[in-house]
């Protein structure tokens, strides 16, 4: 467990560079910002519940030459912000950080709160990063590396209390790359942000039946490392499990399979572990990641059913 | 264009005004057809900022020094290109490219595409915002230039402009003014029947501006509102509303009903010109 990840890497950016701005739309607790602005009160900026301001007054803060973290939820920045971060952000290709808190289905507060559709609505921007970071290893590094580049980027983070479990790999974020984080023969799970986790800790259970689990993460979702996916899946006889806390339209997946096919790569199975194609449901968390399949004894149970 | 030199040229604004519109009449005539009465009306206000307020350098659009004027509907760009090209920032001999294929000037203002075009406006309510965020970024660099935001009253219907104008207030940006072009013609029809914005002055006044409210076709007032709002006495954002008359200077074209976006016959654009150009020496 790490405590704000994102927002006291992003104190450490910020004591090295002077441009670093954080601005807020009155949910700074929730994105993770409050250490940011407990040590740089004058580099923040709160712009009360506006997301369209939150868009534009980043904007204009980055023309004026600083590095800005714009952040809210992933559902008010992707459904509400769009025009404003597609216009006056991304075609000017501006220096914003936008950081959503609570990506895919990872709150139980309801579904007017869940950003399912959010990295579908995002990659519809040219030349817009994206970033679905796993843990708070991923967060803090990710913060690394998004604050040294010069342009826009999405990064969806995951709950400031998610467990930090890439410490047990030889692992180190880097823009746009897919990292292979164990090798198998059975499956080859393709994972981003919170399913990372779960493929993990399902792999493990899944070892126990003697199914032997790859998996790649990759938390970069734009620009796609395409290459990295490709080599992994041309290693023909196991099933790939595309998995990724976002619904099955528009993220991962589909960019996965759109990588393949383009490559004229073919595995033995292709399956998505996703939100499904429909309204979610208000519920808890648990109850809800196990009726859309992505707890981890769900993702245990599809890969059995797909291995038969 | 500084204002030292500014007071050197002996060329006067109302003159200056009167070549923004033949400048954009000739865009207009490019196409056949335009945002033409949109230019013609705020050509006065045009001549004001990029004559008289605004500090520039022709020579060098994104001079650090500068003040920046933004523009948020990016539907004007005829005017303000036509103010550009004025301004010695673009060269008249681009005019004739006004919307065309790898033209610098596209038919709705864009940032990356033109020399003094400091925002993409266009999807409209944008501008507000961005200038905000501008003004923060100026202040925070001790820097004593401007942003003149000019939005058009359409964009008053945008719930966007009202956040931008809450935040403006709430972070006391004083070196902000917004301009106002207020002509009461949108896509659809008069503005105030599609949305009654009005009393527009009393709303900025309600959301802490200092506003001032001039007929936006007499130069002189428009100067003394900018003077004013320059002087950096008030301590607070300003806005300037400016009732301004469509297709101004040519009476055939302020006759038409709806011209919001004007299709003009052949024959004339020639006399529109002409009738700018007399009104030039009276």
């Amino acid at each position: 467990m790490q405590s704000a990840p994102f927002g006291n890497a992003l104190c450490k950016v910020a004591r090295e560079n002077p441009d670093v701005m954080a601005v807020s739309a009155d949910l700074s607790n929730v994105t993770d910002i409050s250490p940011f602005i407990k040590e740089f009160p004058d580099r923040y900026v709160q712009v009360g519940i506006c997301e369209q301001a939150l868009a534009t007054v980043s904007a204009g803060m980055a023309r004026e030459g600083d590095t800005v973290f714009a952040s809210t939820y992933c559902a008010f920045a992707a459904r509400r912000a769009y025009d404003f971060i597609y216009q006056a952000i991304a075609e000017e290709q501006l220096n914003v950080k936008i950081i959503g808190a609570v990506p895919g289905l990872s709150t139980g507060y309801g579904p007017t709160h869940m950003a399912p559709e959010d990295i579908m609505i995002f990659r519809g921007i040219p030349d817009m990063t994206i970033i679905d970071p796993c843990d708070g290893l991923d967060t803090e590094q990710a913060t690394y590396a998004i604050a040294e580049y010069k342009g826009p980027v999405y990064m969806r983070i995951p709950r400031v209390q998610a467990p930090v479990i890439l410490d047990q790999f030889d692992y180190e974020f880097e823009l746009g790359k897919a990292k292979m984080l164990q090798d198998g023969k059975d499956v080859l799970f393709i994972s981003t942000g919170l399913m990372t986790t779960r493929c993990i800790l399902a792999a493990r259970q899944l070892a126990k039946d003697g199914v032997e689990c790859a998996i790649l993460h990759v938390p970069t979702l734009k620009p796609l490392d395409t290459k990295t996916i490709v080599e992994a899946c041309r290693k023909t006889g196991r099933l790939v499990v595309v998995a990724e806390n976002h619904t099955i339209q528009g993220g991962l997946g589909e960019a996965t399979a759109m990588a393949l096919i383009s490559q004229g790569v073919m595995p033995s199975g292709f399956r998505q572990i996703a939100i499904p194609d429909e309204f979610t449901d208000a519920g808890t968390l648990p109850t809800l990641h196990n009726r859309y399949g992505l707890s981890v004894p769900e993702v245990c149970n599809s890969v059995r059913s797909w291995l038969k | 264009m500084t204002t030292d030199e500014n007071s050197r040229s002996n060329v006067s604004l109302k003159e200056r005004a009167t070549r923004i519109r033949r400048y954009a009449l000739r865009m207009g005539e490019v196409q056949g057809q335009g945002y033409i009465a949109q230019a013609l009306g705020l050509a006065d206000v045009l001549a004001v900022i990029y004559f008289h307020a605004a500090r520039m350098r022709p020579e060098d659009p994104e001079w650090e020094g500068r003040d920046r004027v933004y523009l948020s509907m990016g539907h004007y760009a005829i005017a303000l290109y036509a103010a550009l090209i004025e301004a010695g920032i673009l060269p008249e001999n681009e005019l004739e490219t006004y919307g065309s294929d790898d033209s610098r000037m596209p038919m709705s203002g864009m940032a990356a595409y033109t020399p003094g075009m400091e925002i993409t406006g266009g999807s409209l309510g944008h501008g507000l915002g961005i200038a905000v965020g501008g003004a923060m970024g100026l202040k925070r660099k001790k820097s004593d230039s401007w942003i003149i935001n000019m939005l058009s009253d359409g964009e008053l219907d945008e719930g966007s402009t009202w956040e931008a104008a809450m935040a403006a207030t709430h972070h006391k940006l004083d070196n902000l003014i917004a301009v106002v072009d207020n002509n009461n013609q949108q896509a659809d029809g008069a503005s105030q029947e599609m949305l009654g914005t009005e009393p527009i002055h009393e709303k900025f006044a309600a959301f802490g501006w200092h506003v001032q409210r001039v007929d936006g076709n007499d130069i002189d007032a428009v100067v003394a509102a900018f003077d004013g709002a320059k002087a950096g006495e008030i301590a607070k954002p300003h806005v300037i509303i400016c009732d301004t008359k469509m297709a101004c200077g040519v009476p055939f074209l302020e006759a038409r009903e709806k011209n919001h976006f004007l299709r003009v016959e052949p024959q004339e654009w020639a006399e529109a010109i002409k009738i700018i150009d007399e009104g030039r020496i009276s």
